[in-house]
């Protein structure tokens, strides 16, 4: 059997990247006759070979549906699932693992909550906060909610740095506030925002809140319990763990007051024609056959991460980002846009001689990937006046090395539009 | 994959200085376009006397191949009928999309340095932006083209 390979006890003592390197297939091979250097992790991140092995094994040996059949394979998947559950709930701090809700992504677990918590109990002239800076799935849900419960959406505005002040946050809540949506990590601009005195100021008003943490989990500490969020979700697939698998956190006595998501098998206990009564949290939210492959490779994946001290992976993207902010800084021509103080992980920049779209096709010639456009997160471009950004965003096996190959190809993109 | 194939210097002097980059008075149709994907936005307008275009305009912003290719398509495009420009159209869709690439480069003129857009998929609806947006300008609903 092929059980995820411990990591040795030595590598949580001393962040070597180049070992890190070696545990990303995806790394190791060239584009356009270049190495690849991979800096669009904000938009994906590169799995390692632990998550590739554990979503393999599934289909390779425990294959068989979950909470259903009393044969062996079955067993099998049932216990590796629910332990993916409870590495998920150790990996945020919930209290409870009945408190944690598999989902397709960060996307559902917004639409689940605007869905099931907002239509149950938002009402005509209530309002929903969101900030200028949140990505278009932490701005949609809300909208429909909306426009079906004829509550009306507030927006926080961003500071000219991309910051989420505290001051201007007080401002827009009110009495109606009855829900706060909130970016944990701006996806566009790197903004880590002040979730706990956000948070507390929400508390005051009486308005629950979610933290969209998509872009915060593989960066900063995530304890929902000391932030005392209601809502978390978060994605897999930026936690180096397989797509469409996620999850939402959300406190047990809100879980409880809500009505189901979606209708359908295992959300329920008995079912007539007349009556259907629904099964305990959190199975009441997970109506079919859930991403079980993809839920135990999250669960490898929040493994691999516990394999390392957070903080010296967190100093580590630091130190490479600031050596970045210093490089692009220096390229004539070249503009951050997003310089907030204590950012994480993006550098979403301009530059006079091209056109964001341009500069990603030529640094894409010299083998190295970033991501351009406006990011989901338009709001964002238009606080900016612009239509699109470049962005390169950071992973845990990016080096000053990445920075170099990306400053070189920058300057080719200069030689050609000159 | 050659970025000189794609960045050639026509490309680059029209996406830096692009032709026509104004309206045309008087015109008659008017149409927007978008590009979801990159933010590409142009105005295009133009009049429309009989079955010739007589005068054509753009307004736009974005990447050089988007404003490259509405520049030099104004140029084509200028006094051409209506059979013409369709005709015009179908052969640097080919060029841009097809296996094979274009057969006619000559009928194309110098909208054949966008040939090289072929290599880069991504790229494509750079290229066609323009093209789709006038379209929509000779079409009944004059609105808002998008490439998605």
């Amino acid at each position: 059997m092929s059980e995820v390979s411990p990591v040795s006890a030595s590598r949580r003592e001393l962040f070597d990247v180049q070992s890190v390197r070696e545990d990303f297939p995806a790394l190791h091979q060239e584009v356009h006759g270049k190495p690849l250097v991979y800096l669009d992790s904000a938009a994906t991140s590169l799995r390692p070979q632990a998550v590739i092995d554990a979503v393999a094994d599934v289909y390779a040996r425990d294959c068989a549906n979950i909470h259903r059949a009393v044969h062996l394979l079955s067993q099998r998947a049932t216990a590796r699932f629910e332990e993916a559950r409870e590495k998920v709930r150790s990996f945020v701090n919930a209290a409870n693992k009945s408190e944690v809700v598999f989902t397709r992504g960060t996307t559902e677990a917004i639409n689940l909550v605007a869905q099931s918590w907002g239509r149950a109990y938002l009402r005509e002239g209530d309002e929903v906060l969101v900030t200028e800076l949140e990505h278009h799935s932490n701005i949609v849900p809300w909208q429909i909610l909306c426009q079906q419960t004829g509550a009306t959406l507030v927006v926080v505005p961003i500071t000219d740095r991309g910051e989420v002040l505290a001051e201007a946050f007080e401002q827009e809540l009110s009495e109606r506030t009855r829900l706060v949506a909130l970016a944990h990590v701006s996806n566009a601009l790197g903004t880590v925002l002040p979730v706990a005195d956000l948070i507390a100021l929400a508390h005051d008003r009486g308005a629950v809140v979610l933290l969209d943490g998509a872009q915060a989990v593989s960066h900063v500490d995530v304890d929902v319990q000391a932030l005392d969020c209601d809502f978390y979700a978060f994605s897999g697939h930026k936690l180096y763990g397989p797509t469409g698998i996620g999850a939402l956190y959300a406190k047990e006595r809100l879980l409880e007051s809500m009505p189901p998501y979606q209708g359908g098998g295992d959300m329920i206990r008995s079912v007539t024609f007349e009556e259907t009564t629904y099964n305990d949290l959190p199975y009441k939210f997970e109506a079919g056959t859930p991403n079980i492959a993809g839920a135990i490779g999250l669960g490898a994946a929040i493994d691999y991460f516990a394999s390392f001290d957070a903080q010296a992976v967190h100093a580590h993207e630091r130190a490479v980002l600031r050596y970045a902010t210093e490089a692009l800084e220096a390229v004539p021509g070249v503009r951050l846009i997003g310089t907030a103080p204590g950012k994480v992980s993006v550098l979403s920049f301009l530059m006079d001689a091209a056109h964001p779209h341009d500069i990603g096709t030529i640094v894409d010639s010299e083998g190295v990937a970033i991501r351009t456009g406006h990011h989901c997160a338009q709001p964002v471009m238009e606080h900016f006046g612009i239509a699109a950004t470049a962005r390169a965003s950071l992973g845990m096996y990016n080096t000053t090395g990445d920075v170099d190959a990306l400053v070189a190809a920058l300057h080719k993109v200069q030689e050609i539009f000159g | 994959m050659d970025l000189r194939e794609l960045y050639q210097e026509v490309i680059l002097d029209h996406g830096k200085n692009p032709r026509n980059h104004k309206f045309p008075e008087p015109h008659n149709r008017e149409a927007r376009g978008y590009n979801p994907l990159c933010g590409d936005k142009i105005t295009l307008r133009l009049q429309l006397d009989g079955d010739t275009i007589t005068d054509v305009g753009f307004i736009g912003q974005g990447c050089a191949i988007s404003q490259a290719s509405c520049s030099t398509m104004t140029q084509a495009i200028k006094g051409k009928t209506l059979p013409e420009v369709e005709a015009l159209f179908s052969k640097f869709h080919t060029m841009l999309t097809s296996d094979e690439g274009s057969d006619d480069l000559e009928a194309l003129g110098k909208l054949s340095v966008f040939a090289g857009v072929r290599e880069f998929p991504m790229r494509v609806k750079c290229a066609t932006l323009g093209w789709h947006t006038l379209n929509q300008a000779l079409g009944d609903a004059g609105d808002e083209a998008t490439t998605e």
